[in-house]
């Protein structure tokens, strides 16, 4: 590729040659190690939009939770014209466009399953078009109703029973994120070119089913590329070619990411590893005096604006599973580089300094990549924003930069993939509690579904005392079946999703040669683990229910080691579920041989996990909420929050690469006397825990008073934009259903003394 | 070797010594303080209460513990003893500290200072355990030795001899004072209390603890009658007159550590 004038100034090398935005970076950026002090505020146009935005907002929970939707238009690429947050407003926006042609309006988006899109406008009172309905029953399949043609019996009990729930096949699989850091620094017409390439080079090939496949999407691919093109005429841009300058780089990359959001409607729709790639432009047009700092903050506070508007209609079902309207915007800051230099830039502290100039906020789901060998400056900056706003999360870059390499992003909430290489097939949850109890039961759901017999029929256990060694026996008989089934769901809905939802955007800015990872989950982690405790070191004596023979309560006799207290006689059942768990994955092929990895992350899912699971061993009642993700039990944890971190700790990255996600709620009066202590505090935590391969940590500051005012009087102008971590990502905590605000006070945080 | 009888253990301190501190709660206190915040911890037997159940464990063991927590503790972070009353368990205390002295792990202890006494057989095991503590968070429950008869049920003549002592030794200490309205919340005993303090030159950090009722439900769950519940938290401006009097803002050599 001959030298382009855009690229004026930076250091050449193979990213000039081919698709290669990782050699540029590392060419090209500039680490910081100072502190925040060169940091600006918001400037009169930032607060006016966001302001404007902020009513928006207000309008949209009055309205109950959708200002406004489409009901007789497809989303696409072109489907609508440009879109502002205020006419008046529209030249104050430095970042434009919109996923429809009014702000916070959530567009229609049939292919993931019309009948899910219907009911997502029936829920709120919106009428769908008939017209739509005939096209896309009629005339055109969905992902959903393939999914459902090809479901066996045994998928369909389980999917009933919800011993496997959250499985997308009824909207977009999303966890895909695309290089959007291509569109600004190739522009399209080279990307274009490269899949062309890649595409002839099948030219004479034989044409089995792989190939046509291949030849297809990426025939899908370049139509998407040219769709962009296209989407960013209607703003008055041409993105054919590469960006110019910072503005310019940020907008082209907005593009590549509004393209995704557009046409997918994934439960995690994440923008990537941007900042340091995008300080890089910064820093040029800082130098050469085409920007000021006040500027290039505007930039950034304008982007990740559009980055909170993020919208998509979603049924009342999918909310109380994903509670919050969460889209898993996720961008990281931070991370070391292979060769020893740390990657934080200004733009590193740009981003998190949106916080403070718009407030907090759940969107974007800001990641910051952490070693304790990165800048102490930076750590403590990143802290104080945790302090002050809860909404950031933290991930253990030292665990996840020997698999993933330093370019990795976060797809959904905790997940690595490497940015432009990978792409994931993710789905749902195993929820290994109730499998326990299925080894207890014979096979038979003691829940939603009370004396189906759901998994294999086997003789339930019928002493009075559960005795160890028999359970765990049949334990690992039922999680071989539910593995299997699980793997086999999966393959099922990810060959459909491949055939009617295919996510032409976001590939298009992937390598056609990916790697492609197969992301399963565990849920009811901490509640299998203090079961198994609970019979092997207390005696565990079933209560059967009378009719039914099913075990319907455990009662316990004496004391038990649970899982949170850094006791390696529970942690160590931890390690060996996980371990178990993930062997019997791997023993089932998967689709498009990709990867076998497993979480260990519930999301919000946790209360909707709960309330299908009946009474457990470790004394859990019957319908109450798991702890979330790899959490330790509520009321488990005895000797605080380390030991407690030190537990899930100890849980090894390498058997679950999907990740392991903790979320920990301190006190702030718990955490030091003033906010500079809390921040020293938290930073020696963060080096503690992070320090010995942890994986993942959410951090919450702030007291149970706050919580249950918040939800007394989500009108208080204080609440509005109240922010907390739950597993997996923020969210505002007015906007959770009660139920999930329930949950979330009662997780004991850690308090005071 | 001495078995230590402990209460419970808190792995995240952040306000009881510089940094993060491995709290061990020791069991027993020969003090009934009325604004006490842990009185599980007065029985020297001790019993369950929420869960936790005292018991007893050997300094190693307690260090191994402790040691776990090392990762968390940066350049100033360490082991905390409080209570109960730690110097009531002097022979496990010295043991468990030399164990933590050989493992270079910084130490203190939270005390009264009630057991103290100059003259006493126990001085020599005091002079032992004080070459391997690096600080210690006091209180002066009352300057006034009625008064604090009247709120700990005992005099404070011997526990302001300790302070004297460790000024002599030149131990460093935090100064921690409970301003409880109606009790130490009076200008007078700040008055008295600030003189005092300023007689000793060893103290790095004075700080006024508000008075707060957390505690009360403890109290129920052991039968003890509770003979502040009627006693408010302080006035924030209260609070502030307080940290004017004892001047505590001029307490500054805990930050340049």
């Amino acid at each position: 590729m001959a030298e382009k004038e855009a690229w004026k100034g930076f250091k050449g090398g193979r990213w000039q040659e081919e698709i290669n935005v990782r050699d540029f970076i590392q060419k090209n950026y500039t680490a910081y190690d100072g502190d925040k002090s060169f940091l600006q505020g918001p400037t009169d146009a930032t607060n006016k939009l966001w302001a404007e935005l902020q009513d928006l907002q207000k309008q949209e929970i009055a309205k109950g939770g959708v200002l406004d939707m489409d009901t007789d238009i497809v989303s696409s690429l072109t489907s609508h014209p440009a879109g502002y947050i205020a006419e008046d407003t529209k030249d104050l926006e430095k970042i434009v466009g919109l996923q429809t042609d009014k702000p916070l309006k959530r567009a229609f988006m049939p292919f993931g399953g019309i009948k899910m899109a219907e009911e997502s406008c029936t829920n709120y009172g919106y009428t769908p078009s008939a017209e739509l309905h005939k096209i896309f029953t009629d005339y055109h399949k969905t992902h959903n109703q393939g999914v459902f043609d090809a479901y066996t019996p045994a998928m369909r009990a389980a999917r009933k029973a919800h011993i496997i729930t959250g499985l997308p096949d009824t909207y977009g699989r999303g966890r895909i994120v695309g290089d959007y850091r291509r569109v600004a620094l190739y522009g399209i017409d080279y990307l274009i070119k490269q899949k062309k390439i890649d595409k002839e080079f099948s030219d004479n090939a034989n044409m089995t089913e792989e190939v046509a496949r291949q030849r297809e999407e990426l025939a899908e691919q370049i139509k998407a590329l040219e769709g962009m093109k296209a989407m960013a005429k209607i703003y008055g841009f041409d993105i054919s070619e590469p960006a110019k300058n910072a503005r310019e780089a940020v907008q082209w990359l907005y593009f590549g990411y509004l393209a995704a959001i557009k046409t997918q409607n994934g439960a995690a729709m994440s923008v990537g590893r941007v900042s340091t790639f995008i300080d890089i432009y910064m820093t040029r047009d800082l130098q050469n005096g085409v920007i000021t700092e006040t500027e290039a903050q505007e930039i950034i506070d304008h982007l990740v604006m559009k980055l909170r508007m993020v919208k998509f209609a979603r049924i009342t079902s999918y909310n109380e599973l994903f509670s919050g309207d969460p889209v898993w915007a996720t961008l990281e800051v931070g991370g070391i580089g292979q060769d020893g230099r740390h990657q934080v830039t200004k733009n590193d502290f740009r981003f998190l300094h949106t916080l403070v100039n718009m407030g907090p906020s759940p969107e974007p789901n800001l990641t910051v990549l952490y070693s304790p060998r990165l800048p102490e400056n930076f750590k403590k900056f990143a802290a104080e924003i945790s302090v002050k706003t809860s909404a950031i999360q933290y991930e253990n870059d030292d665990t996840m930069r020997p698999i993933w390499g330093d370019d990795y992003s976060i797809c959904c909430c905790v997940s690595a993939t490497q940015t432009g290489k990978e792409m994931q097939f993710f789905g749902a949850r195993a929820n290994l509690a109730k499998t326990l109890l299925y080894a207890i039961n014979g096979g038979k759901d003691e829940g939603l579904v009370k004396g189906m017999q759901v998994g294999p029929e086997c003789p339930p256990i019928t002493s009075e005392y559960l005795d160890y060694d028999e359970v765990v026996q049949k334990f690992e008989f039922y999680m071989d079946w539910i593995a299997r089934l699980y793997v086999n769901t999966l393959n099922l809905i990810h060959y459909m999703h491949d055939k009617y939802y295919y996510e032409a955007a976001e590939m298009a800015l992937i390598d056609t040669n990916v790697r492609r990872t197969f992301a399963t989950g565990i849920a009811g982690f901490s509640h299998v683990i203090d079961s198994l405790c609970a019979i092997k070191y207390a005696k565990v004596k079933v209560i059967r229910d009378p009719a039914t023979g099913l075990a319907e309560d455990f009662q316990i006799e004496g004391d038990f080691p649970r899982y949170g207290n850094d006791d390696d006689r529970a942690d160590k059942i931890g390690i060996w579920l996980l371990k178990t768990f993930m062997r019997k994955i791997k023993q089932t092929p998967s689709y498009r041989n990709s990867e076998h990895t497993t979480s260990i992350l519930t999301i919000t899912s946790n209360v909707v996990y709960g309330k299908a699971t009946g009474a457990l061993p470790d004394g859990r009642k019957a319908g109450e909420p798991f702890s979330p993700g790899a959490s330790p039990s509520y009321g488990a944890e005895k000797h605080g929050l380390l030991a407690s971190l030190n537990s899930v700790a100890k849980i090894p990255y390498e058997y679950a690469l999907d990740g392991i996600s903790n979320t920990q709620t301190i006190n702030p009066a718990a955490l030091g006397h003033d906010d500079a202590e809390r921040t020293e505090k938290l930073v020696q935590v963060l080096d503690g825990y992070f320090g010995q391969s942890s994986h993942h940590l959410n951090v919450n500051v702030f007291g149970v008073e706050k919580l249950k005012d918040a939800m007394e009087h989500p009108e208080k102008e204080e609440y509005q934009n109240f922010t907390i971590r739950v597993s997996g990502y923020a969210v505002r905590f007015i906007k959770l259903t009660r139920e999930q605000q329930l949950d979330v006070i009662a997780r004991q945080s850690h308090g005071v003394l | 070797m001495t078995l230590g009888r402990i209460n419970k253990i808190e792995t995240f301190g952040s306000v009881d010594g510089p940094g993060i501190r491995f709290v061990v709660f020791t069991q027993g206190c020969p003090m009934r303080c009325k604004f006490c915040h842990n009185p599980e911890t007065w029985d020297f037997k001790g019993k369950d209460i929420g869960g936790v159940e005292p018991f007893d464990i050997s300094p190693e063991d307690l260090l191994q513990k402790a040691l776990r927590y090392k990762p968390y503790w940066g350049k100033d972070g360490g082991i905390t003893v409080s209570g109960g009353e730690p110097l009531a368990q002097l022979d496990f205390m010295i043991e468990f500290f030399e164990c933590a002295k050989n493992a270079g792990v910084h130490t203190c202890i939270d005390t009264s200072g009630v057991s103290f006494r100059h003259a006493d057989a126990a001085f020599e095991k005091f002079e032992r355990l004080m070459c391997v503590t690096d600080l210690l968070l006091v209180d002066i429950k009352h300057i006034d030795e009625s008064a604090h008869k009247e709120l700990t049920g005992h005099g404070n003549e011997n526990i302001l001899d300790f302070f004297r002592y460790l000024d002599e030794i030149k131990k460093p200490i935090w100064i921690r004072h409970v301003l409880v309205p109606g009790i130490s919340d009076n200008d007078e005993a700040l008055a008295r209390t600030r003189d005092f303090i300023r007689t000793l030159g060893n103290v790095e950090r004075v700080e006024v603890l508000p008075y707060h009722a957390f505690a009360l439900g403890k109290y129920d769950e052991l039968g003890i009658d509770y003979v502040l519940k009627d006693t408010q938290s302080p006035t924030a401006e209260r609070v502030e007159n307080a940290n004017r009097i004892l001047e505590t803002a001029s307490y500054t050599r805990w930050r340049n550590k």
